[in-house]
C-alpha cells in the first residue's frame, strides 16, 4: 500500500498518523510540504530512520528542487523519485491512501 | 492502469492542483489512463474561466483545460461544492437566475455521484488536497 | 471483489466546522450510499470531535450537519471505526460521542451500535481491506 505525505512534520500531523497506522511493509512517498521531513539534522530525523526500517520511503524530487533542498542533504536510505516514479508507485502498489 | 484523480483545493492557494496535473500528465506520458479528474471542496475553483493569474506565472484553469482537449478527459466540478462557491455554467445559470456563468472551457458541472462512479471504475483513485 | 462491489473507506481526520471538509466529506458518503458498495468510515485524529454528542451551532449561526450523522444507519453505512487512539489522545471516551444505531436486517432487524471502538492495528488492518480509501 503506498502511502502519500504533502505536510510538513513541523506543522501537522499527518507523518504521526500516517506512521500509526501504515503497515510494515507500506510504501510512504513524501511529497510537497512533506518533502521536508527527509532532511537530515532536523528534530524528525530519528523518526524517519525508525520509519526507515519499516517501509520503503520516497521523496518527491521536483517539490525537493522548488524548496531548494539538494539530495545531499537527504536522510540516506530515502529514494528520490519523480512524477512518472510517483505513478509507478501507484500504479505497483494495491491500494493508495493520502493523508491530506 | 486506470487512475482517477480527485482535486481537493483551488488553483494557487494549495499545490494539490500543481501535483494533480503533473501525475496525471506523467501517468497519460506512461500509457495510462485517466477515469475521471472530479473537482470537489474549494477544488471546484479550478474550474472558472474568470481566473487571470499574472502573465509570468501558469495559468491553472487554462492548463487543465489544454490537456483535457488533448486527452478527452472528463473534467468534472461537484454540483454542491460548486454551488456553494459561486461556480455555475449556463443552465445552472438559468435554474438558479443568476446574471451570468462562469465555468471553464473543457470542465463541466455535474453530480458526487460521478466521484463515486469514478471510484468504481478506477484501479486507483489519487486524492490530492490540504 | 465479487459482483463489481468495492470496499470504500471514507477517512475523517478534521474537526466539523473549522472547515468544511467533514460536512462536504459526509455529503459523498450519503450520495455514494446510492451506489451499493460496501461502504465504512473511519475517525481518526480530530475527526472523531465530528461525532461528539451536544453539538449546538445555533449561537455561532452555523448549519448543525450532526444529525445527520444518525441517518447513516438508514443509508446502510453502519461501519463506523474511531481510533481509541484518537480518542484518548483527545481525553475522550466511547460516552462523548453520538449513540448512532442502525437495524441489522439480518438479524430481525435489532437494533445495533454503528459505532466500533478499534485500535490502530485493527485500523490499519481494516485499512488493507479496502480497494478505495478517501481522506479528508
Amino acid at each position: 500500500m503506498l502511502h502519500t505525505v504533502n505536510k510538513s512534520p513541523f506543522e501537522k500531523n499527518s507523518l504521526d498518523t500516517c506512521l500509526r497506522l501504515a503497515k510494515s511493509g507500506s510504501e510512504i512517498l513524501l511529497l510537497e510540504d512533506g518533502v521536508y521531513a527527509a532532511v537530515k539534522g532536523t528534530v524528525v530525523e530519528q523518526k524517519m530512520l525508525q520509519a526507515l526500517s519499516d517501509y520503503s520511503v520516497y521523496a518527491l524530487g521536483p517539490d525537493l528542487k522548488a524548496r531548494g533542498i539538494e539530495e545531499d542533504r537527504l536522510i540516506d536510505g530515502i529514494e528520490v523519485v519523480g512524477y512518472d516514479g510517483f505513478v509507478d508507485l501507484a500504479a505497483s502498489s494495491d491500494r493508495v491512501q493520502s493523508w491530506l | 492502469m486506470k487512475f482517477g484523480i480527485l482535486v481537493n483545493e483551488g488553483p494557487y492557494q494549495h499545490q494539490a492542483s500543481d501535483t494533480a496535473f503533473n501525475f496525471t500528465k506523467a501517468a497519460l506520458d506512461k500509457g495510462h489512463e485517466i477515469v475521471r479528474v472530479f473537482f470537489y471542496h474549494d477544488g471546484v475553483n479550478n474550474g472558472t474561466r474568470l481566473t487571470t493569474p499574472p502573465q509570468d506565472d501558469r495559468n491553472i484553469v487554462n492548463r487543465w483545460g489544454e490537456l483535457a482537449k488533448e486527452y478527452e478527459l472528463d473534467l468534472v466540478v461537484c454540483v454542491a461544492a460548486a454551488q456553494r462557491r459561486g461556480i455555475v455554467d449556463a443552465d445552472e445559470a438559468k435554474r438558479h437566475g443568476k446574471d451570468a456563468d462562469n465555468i471553464a472551457e473543457g470542465f463541466h458541472i455535474s453530480g458526487l455521484g460521478q466521484l463515486i462512479e469514478m471510484g468504481i471504475k478506477a484501479d486507483r483513485v489519487m486524492a490530492f488536497g490540504d | 471483489m465479487g459482483n463489481g462491489v468495492k470496499k470504500f473507506m471514507y477517512v475523517n481526520r478534521r474537526a466539523p466546522y473549522g472547515t468544511i471538509y467533514a460536512l462536504e466529506g459526509l455529503e459523498v458518503v450519503l450520495i455514494g450510499a446510492a451506489f451499493d458498495q460496501d461502504v465504512c468510515m473511519a475517525f481518526v485524529d480530530d475527526g472523531v470531535f465530528q461525532l461528539q454528542k451536544g453539538q449546538d451551532t445555533a449561537e455561532s449561526n452555523m448549519k448543525n450537519f450532526s444529525p445527520t450523522y444518525r441517518a447513516l444507519g438508514d443509508y446502510d453505512v453502519n461501519k463506523l471505526y474511531v481510533e481509541k487512539e484518537s480518542l484518548e489522545q483527545r481525553g475522550m471516551s466511547e460516552d462523548d460521542l453520538l449513540a448512532l444505531t442502525y437495524e441489522d436486517e439480518d438479524d430481525d432487524y435489532k437494533e445495533k451500535p454503528s459505532i466500533r471502538i478499534v485500535n490502530r492495528e485493527e485500523l490499519a488492518d481494516l485499512m488493507e481491506q479496502q480497494d478505495i480509501i478517501l481522506n479528508y
